[in-house]
């Protein structure tokens, strides 16, 4: 936030406009009836020759329905999240919203000024310095020269790439181009943001920082519309969000209905492949998530030392005798660090058949600061149930000891 | 603030959009790009830019004034076919440039909502900047060669204006057609090579027999080189309107750049709301 320090006056000036202007608003965007098909010709013909020796080939095509009658309304300051599989069309429904794309049927209106990028870096030249590159993708992005360059400083201190500026971006790393463009993102002077998968990047502190400025856009009466895989990332910033289908909307819900639904289609996907037997079809899982004593809120931080629990939500769809339940917790190098498991306290007992239960392990949280993932998983008579890296987990402690796990000890030197 | 706020119809993709100085800001900032990365990428950049007609030229000039000695009749033969490469070099980089623009743009085009005119513009831009470097080379070497200022050197932005037109007019039209044919850029390199040979380049128009003359000059290309040798070269040569007998049939040339522009354009917005979902 330090970086935005003389940008919050105006921004904060600019938020209570917006309030002022909110009563009786229309929705930041409105989507009503939007349809998109591509064509897909049974024979295509990419050149000029093979049209003119097939001048009678059918034109026959298949129509793929990648969007079907999607209505929706986002209110001002609202952060939308549009969650589905790969190929459900999210992506294409983004394009049109951004106009990338035109729709066949239906209207998408927007109030205010649309970000034009739906994705980080766009424009960005390997042969030109980062300095350049910034200059560029701010006039991309709508700013003047003159504004581009005022704000130049905010960017580069923002991406802390200042020893950096002068280097051809060809020789940047990844991670540092990702934070470069998020940088030059932010600057932005949009009242609606179109954000495709970005928060994917960086490492655990850039990510705090991007979270930082979405938190400000958000105070500032943005609206932002953000297409994800990521179920935490939803959880964690959107208001509402979006579940889309082939092509439909299956749910427009709170984001906590909206992860499990999302969690339900891809489990249901699962079902149908190899893993049936696996899985058995005895009880699924239908969440993960993470909390402290005597609070039901969700968290995705934790401190070192403190309590937590780590809970899971099953539904069972046959009666089951004694099932054991897990929660696994990985590291970012996807090791298995820590597993809590119900059979090394006994039984647990008999379910029947549509009962829904939460299971709940609670522990001191001596893991090494680092962010893990909870994966629950649950045996009945042979065969298992799991459902991968439901919830994140982000340990922060004051000191970094370099192991994998922090108990506490104490120190002792004896003299012999 | 409110009247910002007021709902506007997001369409589809458009290809020059409303807002006059950001079209004007992209063009100028994607030209500019591609041609610092071009030229100032290495010391040599400038040179590296002269390198590709000041070689061909080179070429040319020894086999055509000393080997098969050509250009005899001609005065200032050296100058005109190093101002006339130039120009056509001008053409060619415009035309085929614009051809693949759309295709090599292909991430900005799925990934940003813009003018979609942009980019065969923005190469056309480029072309002009490069011309300007080229255009300084020629003028010294024109100098050097007893070829002097004249009122008449005037002409010159008029005849660039309409070679670029004609450019501009190809670009739009290739680079729409190239995302779905791919194989009109090998086609067009081969109109190239015509256009080249087919133009007084490496002759002059006099030398034509004269019933051949007047059909060449239906090509905007010899006009503009025809006019550019009595403007700029030699006030002693024929200027198109001498050329072409009555004045009428200039038309036929400039209908073809008008044509040529026209269909362009009206080509391009055609395609313009798919471009990118063809890519």
């Amino acid at each position: 936030m330090l970086a935005f320090s003389h940008l919050t006056a105006t921004a904060s000036d600019r938020a209570a406009e917006r309030t002022r202007a909110l009563a009786g608003a229309p929705p930041a965007v409105l989507v009503d009836g939007l349809s998109k098909r591509f064509r897909l010709p049974h024979q295509q013909y990419h050149t000029l020759k093979e049209r003119a020796l097939h001048p009678f080939a059918s034109r026959r095509y298949e129509e793929l329905h990648a969007l079907e009658d999607i209505s929706i309304e986002v209110a001002r300051g609202e952060f939308f999240g549009i969650v589905g599989r790969n190929g459900s069309g999210k992506s294409t429904l983004l394009k049109c919203l951004a106009g990338i794309y035109s729709a066949d049927q239906g209207r998408v209106e927007v109030s205010g000024r649309l970000s034009p990028f739906i994705e980080l870096g766009v424009g960005f030249h390997p042969e030109m310095t980062a300095r350049e590159n910034v200059i560029n993708n701010a006039i991309m992005l709508g700013l003047t020269r003159k504004q581009a360059r005022t704000r130049f400083d905010q960017v580069i201190e923002f991406a802390e790439l200042e020893e950096f500026v002068d280097l051809r971006l060809k020789n940047y790393s990844s991670g540092m181009t990702v934070r470069l463009a998020f940088a030059v993102a932010v600057q932005v002077d949009a009242d609606v943001l179109l954000v495709d998968e970005v928060l994917a990047v960086g490492d655990a502190s850039f990510q705090q920082k991007c979270f930082d400025q979405f938190e400000r856009l958000k105070s500032e009466g943005r609206t932002i519309l953000f297409v994800t895989h990521d179920m935490a990332s939803v959880r964690r910033f959107c208001d509402r969000a979006m579940l889309i289908d082939r092509g439909r909307i299956v749910d427009v819900s709170d984001p906590a209905s909206i992860s499990s639904e999302y969690r339900e289609i891809n489990f249901g996907a699962v079902a149908h492949g190899d893993q049936v037997a696996e899985s058995g079809g005895q009880a699924r899982i239908l969440d993960g998530w993470c909390s402290e004593p005597g609070s039901d809120e969700r968290i995705d931080e934790h401190m070192q030392g403190r309590r937590c629990i780590a809970s899971m939500d099953v539904q069972f769809d046959e009666a089951v005798e004694d099932p054991s339940f897990a929660i696994t917790f990985r590291n970012n190098m996807r090791h298995t660090i820590f597993v809590a498991r119900s059979d090394t306290h006994g039984p647990t007992g008999h379910f029947e058949a549509g009962e829904r239960v939460v299971v709940s392990f609670a522990f001191d949280n001596w893991l090494a600061p680092s962010r893990y993932t909870l994966t629950p998983s649950l045996a009945v008579a042979g065969s298992v149930a799991r459902e991968d890296d439901v919830a994140e987990l982000e340990v922060t402690a004051a000191h970094r000891s370099g192991g994998v796990i922090d108990p506490p000890y104490e120190v002792e030197v004896t003299r012999t | 603030m409110s009247g910002r706020l007021r709902p506007a119809n997001v369409g589809g993709p458009f290809a020059f959009g409303d807002d006059f100085r950001r079209f004007w800001a992209l063009t100028w900032t994607l030209a500019t790009t591609d041609f610092k990365v071009r030229f100032f990428g290495s010391a040599l950049g400038y040179l590296w830019s002269l390198v590709r007609p000041l070689l061909l030229f080179g070429v040319l000039f020894i086999v055509f004034t000393k080997v098969i000695r050509f250009g005899g009749g001609v005065e200032h033969y050296p100058v005109y076919l190093l101002f006339s490469l130039v120009l056509f070099f001008y053409f060619a980089e415009t035309a085929a440039g614009g051809v693949v623009s759309l295709v090599n743009r292909e991430n900005l085009l799925r990934k940003m909502r813009f003018p979609r005119m942009v980019i065969p513009l923005s190469v056309a831009l480029t072309a002009l900047f490069n011309l300007g470097m080229n255009l300084i080379a020629v003028l010294v070497f024109a100098l050097a060669s007893g070829v002097y200022p004249r009122w008449s050197w005037l002409q010159v932005p008029i005849l660039v204006a309409v070679l670029t037109t004609l450019a501009v007019g190809l670009a739009m039209l290739l680079s729409a057609l190239y995302v779905r044919y791919r194989d009109i850029s090998p086609i067009w390199e081969v109109v190239q090579q015509l256009l080249f040979y087919g133009s007084p380049i490496l002759y002059v128009l006099s030398f034509v027999p004269d019933n051949f003359e007047k059909a060449m000059l239906a090509n905007p290309l010899a006009v503009v080189l025809t006019q550019m040798r009595h403007a700029v070269i030699d006030p002693e040569a024929p200027s198109v309107f001498e050329a072409i007998g009555p004045n009428v049939r200039l038309l036929i040339p400039m209908g073809i750049v008008v044509g040529v522009f026209l269909l362009g354009l009206w080509v391009f917005k055609r395609e313009t709301p798919r471009i990118a979902e063809n890519l």
